[in-house]
């Protein structure tokens, strides 16, 4: 019977043949990973079950990135509940500042996620690794307690959308708009319990920084996981990086699908989702007069490589708008240092922006970054929900990080075509 | 189990960050979260609810963030159940997993008034509107995770199953 990858990947970590959508199982998970908001009411529940240790002090990973580095006491606390587990534990995996990353730029870079695996975290952005052929869902901390005793987790198994972007990217256009835009088509619960399989000629040539880009956005869609197939591309990034023996899976030709949709890439140009749903994408020419008091440019949706040089290109030789705020946050250490090699903090810095630590920080209204009542601010992140960033009545406009750079310089959403 | 209450009513795609705001996130402290529970959809709601309220709203309740914290904060404010049109996958497990009781039922979503008095019944899952005299049944909940329910929560299930 043929099989979809989602299908595959669940069946193989299940020790079965062949699975269903709609079907329970149990399946084996090669990672489970939690972070300093949501690992303490996870080691608080693990207590209770009186296992004496984790079922595998490799597999379990623990990121301390939303409130770090320690914004307040209480935070602080929290990091230290997870630095203790470690500890007691032998974990080799927990991540302290100086040496960490924002959790979902961080597993793939350090080779702890690969094509095959079954992955789960207490964040719910853990659908990131789909861009590495892997079946990787978000979880709440209970969930994760369990994981971390059992190395199982009892899993539906979803029914699979693909989406197919055909044609050419236009300049400008990456993973973030073509995320956005299939959001603002099919909404927020568009594609709620299901796996969303990218696919298609503009996905092939899609870089992997692209990649984790859609697939960490597919929560935004109420996605249960987001997936892409391995290819080439996936191979030279996971070679000499991956810790464990990957598997490559494809869906089959004739795999049974909820439904296909298809999309005209070409047609598509950068897009911006307005207050307070991601659903609400815009393309660039609709925009209209938007002006802005905060750029933040990072985070697990783009803070990587691809997301910064692009930033940088723009700002080139140009300063941040006297009105604006421009917040950068590289993924990671090693990403923070390859951009410091390039030169791309020295563009940044030279044009005003603020360079940071990684951190989830102002993604999510934790720090480094707050919104005032009234302010509106141009962000790369993945969420613009009402509050999301800081007061109630501030404003978060979601783009991919040239729009965002265009828009730090001219203190009003703009692409970048306007600046260079 | 009887849950009875009074409704208060929400729309559809109410997100984490309005059940429970991360800036109340570097405590998971029950009784911390419930002073902020909802704030952002309605920021009297904490000082408003009483003992056994109801939430009722549209759909995709719960979505965003897998921030357990949320149906923590919910149950902690002492709401007795939450009844929508549809829950965000990672809540609906959550709540699950933390002993809040959640009810579908896009019906009764869709008839019930901010203020109506509702009795429900956890195990057959039959809502009743008390104002109006209107019944509804929720989409029973799948066989696995009665399991979890009876066996008091995710974490005796998995007791049980190590032991």
């Amino acid at each position: 019977m043929p099989m979809t990858i989602t299908e595959k990947i669940l069946a193989a970590h299940a020790g079965k043949k062949r699975v269903s959508p709609g079907e329970i199982i149990n399946a084996r998970i090669d990672l489970a990973l939690g972070n300093d908001i949501t690992a303490p009411v996870a080691i608080r529940e693990f207590e209770k079950i009186g296992v004496e240790d984790v079922f595998d002090r490799d597999r379990v990973a623990l990121v301390p990135d939303h409130f770090t580095p320690n914004k307040d006491i209480k935070s602080a606390e929290q990091v230290a509940v997870l630095r203790e587990f470690a500890k007691k534990h032998g974990l080799p995996n927990y991540f302290e500042v100086g040496r960490m990353g924002i959790e979902h730029c961080l597993l793939p870079e350090q080779g702890l996620v690969g094509p095959g695996d079954l992955i789960i975290g207490a964040d719910s952005h853990t659908c990131t690794y789909g861009a590495l052929g892997a079946f990787s869902t978000g979880v709440g901390s209970t969930d994760l307690a369990a994981a971390m005793a059992l190395g199982e987790i009892w899993l539906k198994v979803p029914e699979s959308i693909k989406f197919v972007f055909e044609g050419e990217l236009q300049p400008w256009v990456g993973g973030k708009d073509l995320i956005l835009y299939l959001i603002g088509d099919i909404g927020v619960d568009g594609a709620r319990y299901q796996a969303m399989e990218f696919a298609g000629p503009a996905i092939e040539k899609l870089s992997m920084d692209g990649r984790f880009t859609m697939c960490n956005m597919a929560i935004e869609a109420g996605g249960k996981n987001g997936i892409v197939a391995p290819d080439d591309k996936t191979r030279a990034y996971v070679e000499g990086r991956c810790r464990r023996p990957y598997q490559f899976y494809q869906s089959d030709p004739d795999a049974g699908y909820k439904e296909v949709r298809r999309y005209d890439a070409s047609l598509i140009e950068p897009q911006v989702a307005f207050p307070h749903l991601p659903e609400n994408s815009r393309p660039l020419s609709e925009v209209g007069n938007v002006e802005i008091q905060q750029v933040v440019i990072g985070s697990c949706t783009n803070g990587r490589m691809e997301d910064l040089r692009q930033a940088a290109s723009v700002i080139k030789g140009k300063k941040v708008h006297k009105n604006v705020r421009l917040i950068i946050f590289p993924g990671t250490q090693e990403i923070y240092l390859q951009a410091l090699r390039e030169g791309l903090f020295e563009i940044l810095v030279e044009a005003g922006a603020a360079v940071s630590t990684p951190t989830c920080g102002p993604c999510l209204g934790g720090h480094m970054g707050i919104l005032a009542g009234g302010e509106r601010c141009v962000s790369t992140t993945n969420r613009n929900f009402v509050g999301r960033m800081g007061h109630t009545e501030s404003e978060v406009y979601l783009s991919n990080p040239a729009v965002a750079a265009a828009s730090a310089v001219l203190g009003r959403i703009a692409g970048p075509t306007e600046v260079l | 189990m009887k849950l009875k209450g009074k409704v208060w009513k929400f729309g559809a795609d109410v997100d984490t960050d309005a059940i429970i705001p991360a800036r109340y996130l570097n405590t998971s402290d029950p009784d911390e979260l419930a002073k902020h529970c909802m704030e952002d959809a309605d920021p009297g709601f904490p000082v408003k609810v009483r003992p056994g309220d109801i939430i009722v709203a549209g759909k995709n309740f719960g979505c965003g963030s897998s921030r357990e914290h949320a149906p923590i904060a919910i149950k902690a404010a002492g709401v007795s159940c939450v009844i929508a049109g549809t829950f965000a996958r990672i809540f609906y497990r959550n709540a699950f997993n933390i002993g809040l009781p959640i009810f579908e039922s896009p019906e009764a979503t869709a008839e019930v008034s901010e203020g109506d008095e509702l009795s429900v019944d956890a195990d057959t899952g039959v809502i009743e509107n008390l104002t109006t005299g209107k019944k509804y049944t929720a989409t029973p909940v799948p066989p696995f995770m009665q399991q979890i329910i009876a066996a008091g929560g995710l974490i005796n299930y998995v007791k049980e199953k190590v032991n």
